[in-house]
């Protein structure tokens, strides 16, 4: 017992984390949701600047299921979930890991906005099964979880935690180092808060706003301080997909990251893809919540360092 | 030199022509952001701190330092002292220059002293260290539950957490990089 004395001092939050597992299934499964699995292991991801991926013998260690879910969506599976191990090369910190668990879910006919209440019925559900209640202490800090929670645009975050126009901080490229110092630690801290409405820029998947084609759909579900699921009203124009990835895939190779062929199969399949919205979660995180733990390594067995 | 992505604790970098040291390590990145190394830096000869960030693209020079091999010998009104392994001769460390080290310090063992030109800045010692515990209360023998701590006193002074079942006169070994337990030590 004593040389795996490490191991036995997680059995508490590994226990919890199996629970929020099955209630997570619980939740998705009476509402409609249909479980599926996809290949971690890719021929094209998508090509997004600031992920890197895992290459393996050629293909790439998928960093989110995200493409072939959407197919799946396209192909007339109108509620699915997966729940799957994500990889993300160089991705290490207190809320980092190289391979990770992701939550993702998909639903034909609704936008973000059906997902962020999708979001408070989820944690509500888990709240209440965990016997937590209304309200979780985390960090020494009482989350509310009455809904709904708060919900704010990226630009009025900015003007209020950061007294900094979002086109100011893009202009003085200082966006992502603003939000996480100034912005991000105020967030979800009374209640879970959800930042919405990011600049076209940052949500090279999303659908843009109707009304102002500078915006696109996509909200961050923020909870004490830290991010915790990323949603998007799905951009459904095949050729507006196609230039975005282009746009992404040019920056990429200019900063000498390898090459991605284009994900044809899925671009394709964005033209039977109706009205619809999708979300990811980092399961380990959402432990960190449950378990009140302030490093990724308290929910995992193993991480990597320990192998 | 080192990318941005090779920065962590204890990393020993040169800025304008002198040692730093990160003291604190934060990787963050936003969701569909990019990478940020949110760092502590500490002047390694001033000892002055402040917090910088970087990116991915940012790179570094490896601070230039010498080690030299050392045996711990006494401590004195708060100074510690050291003695080359080649030249015999003597120097004092203080608590600042030893730092968490002092922890684990017991006399004659091993050290690396950090020299940058001559001027000693830091030691450091083997990974892991035995000491002896010197004061534990007794095992409460209901108490089997696994995962379940007590604060022990070892040799040096130190405290730390240790399994229920750890008793006073016994030797642990304790990872001197995290400061914690790792297992019992039987002679």
């Amino acid at each position: 017992m004593d040389g795996s004395w490490f191991l036995a001092k997680k059995q508490r939050t590994l226990r919890l984390r199996a629970r929020i597992l099955q209630e997570l299934r619980n939740f998705f499964i009476a509402r409609g949701y249909l479980e599926i699995e996809t290949p971690c292991l890719i021929p094209a991801p998508a090509p997004e600047f600031h992920i890197d991926t895992m290459i393996c013998q050629g293909w790439f260690l998928h960093p989110s299921p995200e493409l072939c879910m959407k197919r799946l969506l396209a192909a007339g599976y109108d509620k699915i979930f997966q729940i799957c191990r994500c990889f993300r090369h160089h991705e290490r910190g207190a809320r980092h890991l190289p391979e990770f668990t992701m939550l993702e879910w998909y639903r034909r006919d609704a936008d973000y906005r059906d997902l962020m209440e999708e979001c408070e019925d989820l944690i509500l559900h888990l709240a209440a099964e965990l016997d937590r209640g209304n309200a979780i202490c985390c960090q020494g800090q009482v989350i509310r979880l009455q809904k709904p929670w708060e919900r704010i645009t990226v630009h009025a975050a900015f003007e209020k935690y950061a007294s900094l126009s979002v086109e100011e901080a893009l202009d003085g490229d200082c966006f992502d180092e603003v939000l996480t110092a100034r912005i991000e630690p105020n967030l979800g801290k009374e209640e879970p808060t959800f930042l919405y409405d990011y600049p076209l820029a940052l949500g090279s998947l999303a659908r843009a706003k109707k009304e102002n084609a500078a915006v696109v759909e996509r909200f961050e579900l923020y909870m004490a301080g830290m991010e915790l699921a990323n949603a998007f009203t799905e951009l459904t124009d095949a050729e507006e997909q196609r230039h975005r990835f282009a746009k992404e895939e040019d920056k990429r190779r200019r900063a000498g990251k390898p090459p991605y062929p284009a994900p044809e199969p899925f671009l394709k399949s964005l033209e039977s893809l109706g009205d619809s919205a999708g979300i990811a979660l980092g399961l380990d995180r959402l432990v960190m919540i449950f378990a009140d733990a302030l490093h990724i390594d308290d929910v995992v067995a193993f991480p990597p360092e320990t192998l | 030199m080192y990318a941005a992505s090779d920065l962590r604790k204890n990393l020993r970098i040169k800025m304008d022509n002198e040692p730093y040291i990160v003291t604190e390590f934060n990787f963050v990145k936003p969701g569909k952001g990019q990478a940020l190394y949110r760092c502590k830096l500490k002047n390694m000869i001033s000892g002055a701190q402040f917090e910088r960030t970087f990116r991915s693209v940012d790179v570094f020079e490896p601070a230039d330092l010498q080690e030299k091999k050392m045996q711990y010998l006494y401590e004195q009104d708060g100074k510690y002292c050291f003695m080359d392994n080649e030249s015999y001769e003597q120097i004092l460390l203080t608590a600042d220059q030893v730092g968490d080290v002092r922890n684990y310090l017991i006399e004659n063992i091993e050290a690396e002293v950090l020299l940058f030109e001559d001027r000693p800045l830091g030691v450091t010692i083997a990974n892991f260290m035995d000491l002896v515990v010197t004061k534990a209360d007794p095992w409460a023998r209901g108490d089997s539950v696994s995962g379940n701590t007590k604060p022990v006193t070892v040799e040096t002074g130190y405290v730390l957490q240790v399994p229920p079942f750890i008793e006073e006169g016994e030797k642990i070994r304790v990872d001197t990089r995290t400061g914690e337990y790792l297992t019992r030590v039987k002679d």
